[in-house]
């Protein structure tokens, strides 16, 4: 009880200090101690759960089983190295005159705000509850995308509102439908009904015509949210347009919660149902979003757009192999929302420095970086083949048990698969290769970058590739048995 | 169902019927002519006005355009004999009145549209340019208006389970009194058609001789003497009709339900009046606050119409109110 | 026609108002008559939710009743008039589709959704479950007033009625959902239109307008 009140606890009052204090000299100090002890807490969290089983706090309003603590112990992480990335990015930007110190106040304060919906989101044991903080997610971020106040940041923060706005009240009203599912077998007192542990374990009861119903309004609803096509067209201008260590945290940790959300739904609605349509739909919307990705990515020219994209398309396979279920394709997915994480925000890292140093976001403009910049030039190309998929990084592991999982039960998806892979290794690569290497325009930063993360990151994922610890694996196959039945 | 199989009574009531609505009719623009001066803060003219006009305009001589086809000089009669045919259907004084028993609703709405045909036909005739430009916006509103009548209709024989109307009108007066949101959407429309039908404002101005703003005046510049005395007694004859229409769809009470006979219809006569003059006050109420649409607008209006019709029969299929 | 309570019959009436306020919004074009037209709704909604309370004596539904009518009736639309007042935007004058398309798309949505209440009409057990339909009818004829306006203030107003019909299905549904779940409802729709405010100004402050005509530069030429 205690671990989840700190970890709730250190977000919501760094968010009131940094209201204060955000814009002063040691605000980004403040920024990545806070993420600090937040991550310490969910360390301590998470040897609670893995010692103890899953737990349920607070007359039941928390649950805490394997599946999200991973998630929240991952989510605690990239925060913490994000808020250690911004540190020296930020203070760039305002000597660069793109943002103000007043400016940095409300970064601060919405950084740590929307950590502590992030971390609501993954803890709560009720569905309505989920709904509330995803939608304060996505208002914590909206000021955070428009930060720069440009033209285009404003429409892309727009459409970010209004189209996830959109999105997530329909995810509303499929809670509703639940909730009148629920009701029916649970009664109304109280709110026993909307908790997913009370639900789970009546799941077969529930109502099946409202539940499919439900289902479909929630899988439209979050998935809007995790970017799945055709409902994604405010990801690529929202996670391009904000600063990048925004981006950084909206690609690599708030596309995770909310495919995490669309599993919940997941897991109630097979057991309600007894049917495939489920994880078929899964299996569809994430196999269009990775070929509609793979095809996008040709058209980039800013790189920020180009990776994205890239988040698209990884949320796709993820999505795809909930959809395919069971135990491996299970595991797969959870790893690969690990590696996703942490290579994307790496790479979101670099972009970010590299963009600083070049004075421009867009591919035309960044050559050479590896002459100026060894660190971050080799960052990039380290970070671009591994989120390519190139062994030995852990996403060729996640990758690879996918399509051999696809090979065995989907055959018809393998090829599909394989060539979207393809088509998106041919786009990154080739822009990223000219980016690194070749003449270069690039100037010195102010602030000295901070690149640690950046390998502390993409040396997590070769562990995770080459070896995953025992107690890492049980861990995860734990999680995938909660999520993909047996 | 032959006329020969009603007893003279029965026949003698229905011809007492039609000749009231007849005396009526001018009655009723008169009132609503007198209310809209009274709204307006002026003197209004006299009440028997209409009755003067339709005097005058038959003491005077036919004159005819050179041109005029047959059609021309028939289209009046045919107007006039609708109207009185119609008259005739709508249950407004009984509903076991022969005539009322022969036709129903969407045979009614058939013959406001033989009416409005050959008003058209024979505005064109003459080949004038007000003529034609009168019918065309005629025939636009009209062809607007239609869909919303009928769908009103349909609504009412809905709730009733039949488009006849005395049965309507009968139905409704044996429920018990209550709110019910389908009934109000549907009398809201058809309060819009019988503006638009009887070229009240806001979609027509039933005094203007301006070329901008004219539809139903436009199609009787060519006429004189005693063919405009019944094509202005066929309009007035129209407003009636809608009226008892309204009152036979949605407050039918009063109507004479039970035998028939004239001591029936004395019951329900001055029932009639009392509706009518509220309905008239009504009007002009409506016609004052509202100001006139431009020509264009007018398929806006009576879009409005349908939609508030199509939703009282959704409101109705959904909450059985 | 069987007559029902006169409670019954008042419900009745409600929803068949919100169905129509629906409507009228849809073919709105000022836009303070729009936010007025919204008061109008969420006095319906408080109307509804406190015969519903008095009809099956459930006591939260008089806190929800309270909420509502704090919030959607007398504090957001007083936001919402103050940011017309100081952004000076009165008029939305071109929709995407004319007045008589929209409304027919509206009447084709409206079908629609009453199909898809079915099923669930069906199972319901309470005493508003022909409310169902109404409240998916007017979540999508509010999803269909936003894609079809152009200034962004017309969105907004869209998107509150949208969170207008979720409360009425809610209710008609299930009684309202669990209070702490209402209350993270209203709390998040307040904190929406109080970021939207900011953001307006932000938007005027760079475009000096706020016809979202000048928001979709971002295309894929980048």
């Amino acid at each position: 009880m205690i671990e989840l009140s700190l970890l709730l606890g250190f977000p919501a009052a760094g968010a009131l200090v940094a209201a204060f204090f955000g814009a002063g000299r040691r605000g980004p100090e403040l920024n990545a101690l806070c993420s600090l002890a937040t991550l310490l807490a969910a360390c301590a969290l998470t040897v609670r759960v893995i010692g103890h089983g899953q737990v349920l706090l607070a007359h039941e309003q928390f649950f805490v089983d394997p599946f999200n603590v991973f998630l929240v112990a991952l989510t605690a992480f990239v925060g913490f190295t994000t808020a250690l990335f911004s540190r020296p990015y930020m203070r760039t930007e305002v000597v660069h005159g793109r943002v103000t110190a007043g400016r940095l106040r409300l970064y601060h304060a919405m950084y740590q705000l929307f950590m502590l919906t992030m971390l609501l989101a993954l803890t709560t044991n009720n569905m309505g509850l989920l709904w509330v903080a995803m939608e304060a997610a996505t208002l914590s971020t909206v000021l955070l995308v428009t930060l720069y106040r440009t033209p285009q940041s404003l429409e892309a923060g727009w459409k970010y509102f209004i189209l996830c706005g959109v999105g997530i009240a329909q995810a509303l009203f499929g809670t509703i439908l639940l909730y009148f599912a629920a009701e029916r077998v649970l009664g109304a007192e109280g709110v026993t009904a909307l908790l997913w542990t009370h639900l789970d374990a009546v799941k077969g009861e529930l109502e099946p015509a409202v539940i499919a119903l439900a289902f479909v309004f929630l899988l439209v609803g979050y998935g809007t949210k995790a970017g799945l096509v055709p409902l994604h067209s405010w990801l690529p201008d929202a996670h391009a347009e904000g600063p990048t260590p925004i981006s950084a945290v909206l690609s690599g940790l708030l596309l995770n919660v909310a495919i995490y959300a669309v599993v919940r739904c997941k897991v109630l609605v097979e057991g309600s149902l007894h049917s495939p349509v489920p994880g078929r739909m899964l299996m569809g919307f994430g196999l269009l979003s990775l070929v509609a990705a793979a095809f996008f990515l040709w058209r980039q020219r800013d790189i920020k757009r180009l990776f994205a994209y890239s988040s698209i398309e990884h949320m796709g396979i993820i999505t795809f192999a909930f959809g395919l279920g069971g135990p491996v394709a299970s595991f797969a997915a959870l790893l690969h929302m690990t590696v996703h994480s942490l290579t994307k925000s790496a790479i979101f890292f670099v972009v970010g420095h590299a963009a600083q140093k070049c004075g421009t976001p867009l591919m035309d403009g960044i050559r050479g970086l590896v002459t100026v910049s060894p660190t971050i030039g080799w960052g990039l190309m380290l970070g671009a083949l591994a989120i390519l998929g190139l062994p030995p990084f852990g996403v060729f592991a996640s990758e690879f048990l996918i399509v051999t999982t696809a090979m065995r039960d989907e055959p018809w998806t393998a090829p599909i698969l394989l060539v979207a892979l393809g088509i998106a290794f041919a786009a990154i690569f080739g822009r990223v290769q000219p980016m690194v290497f070749g003449e270069t325009s690039a100037r010195r930063l102010p602030h000295a970058p901070a690149l640690l993360p950046v390998f502390v990151h993409l040396a997590i994922v070769l562990v995770l590739g080459l070896y995953v610890p025992p107690y890492l694996a049980d861990w995860y196959r734990a999680a995938a048995r909660l999520v993909g039945g047996p | 169902m032959s006329l020969v199989a009603f007893k003279p009574l029965e026949l003698l009531t229905q011809l007492i019927e039609i000749l009231v609505a007849l005396a009526v009719a001018p009655l009723l623009t008169g009132w609503v002519n007198q209310c809209r001066a009274w709204l307006a803060n002026r003197r209004a003219p006299s009440l028997w006005l209409p009755y003067d006009n339709i005097r005058k305009l038959f003491e005077k001589e036919a004159v005819l355009a050179a041109g005029a086809s047959p059609l021309f000089r028939v289209a009046p009669y045919i107007v006039f004999a609708t109207m009185v045919l119609a008259a005739g259907i709508i249950p407004s004084m009984g509903t076991r009145l022969p005539l009322v028993a022969a036709a129903d609703a969407i045979a009614l709405v058939g013959l406001f549209a033989t009416a409005r045909v050959f008003l058209s036909l024979a505005a064109m005739d003459v080949g004038t340019a007000f003529g034609t430009l009168g019918a065309r916006r005629e025939m636009m509103v009209g062809f607007l208006a239609e869909p919303a009548l009928l769908m009103v209709i349909f609504v009412a024989s809905l709730i009733s389970a039949t488009t006849a109307l005395p049965a309507i009108a009968e139905h409704l007066a044996t429920q018990s009194l209550g709110l019910y949101p389908s009934l109000a959407f549907t009398a809201v429309a058809f309060t819009l058609v019988l503006l638009a039908e009887n070229a009240r404002i806001p979609v027509d101005n039933p005094a203007t001789h301006l070329e901008l703003t004219m539809i139903h005046e436009a199609m009787l510049l060519e006429y004189s003497a005693r063919h405009l005395a019944l094509m202005e007694w066929a309009s007035h004859l129209r407003l009636f009709n809608y009226a008892c229409i309204g009152f036979a769809l949605f407050i039918p009470w009063g109507v004479a339900t039970g035998t028939v006979g004239p001591l029936a219809l004395a019951f329900a006569v001055p029932v009639l009046a009392a509706k009518l003059v509220l309905a008239g006050a009504g009007l002009a109420l409506i016609e004052t606050v509202s100001a006139k649409l431009r020509v264009m607008r007018a398929p806006e209006f009576l879009a409005t119409a349908f939609l508030f019709a199509v939703l009282g029969l959704l409101v109705h299929v959904l909450l059985r109110a | 026609m069987l007559t029902a309570p006169l409670d019954l019959q008042l419900l009745n009436a409600c929803a068949a108002l919100l169905l129509l306020l629906s409507f009228a919004m849809l073919s709105q074009r000022r836009i303070v008559s729009l936010v007025n037209l919204l008061i109008v709704q969420g006095a319906v909604l408080t109307c509804a939710t406190l015969l519903l309370a008095w009809r099956t004596g459930q006591s939260h539904l008089y806190v929800s009743a309270a909420l509502t009518l704090g919030l959607k009736v007398v504090f957001l639309p007083w936001l919402l008039h103050r940011l017309i007042r100081r952004l000076e935007v009165y008029w939305d004058t071109e929709p995407l589709l004319n007045v008589s398309g929209t409304m027919l798309v509206g009447i084709l949505t409206v079908v629609f959704a009453f199909a898809l209440a079915q099923p669930i009409t069906q199972l319901a057990a309470t005493t508003m479950r022909s409310g169902i339909g109404i409240a998916i009818a007017v979540v999508l004829l509010a999803f269909l007033m936003m894609i079809t306006r152009r200034k962004a203030m017309s969105q907004v107003v869209g998107f509150l009625s949208m969170e207008n019909g979720l409360f009425f299905g809610a209710m008609s549904a299930t009684y309202g959902m669990p209070m702490v779940v209402e209350l993270g409802i209203a709390l998040d729709v307040l904190v929406a239109v109080l970021v939207l405010g900011v953001f307006f100004f932000q938007i005027r402050e760079q475009f000096d307008s706020l016809d979202l005509h000048h928001l979709e530069s971002l295309r894929e030429r980048q």
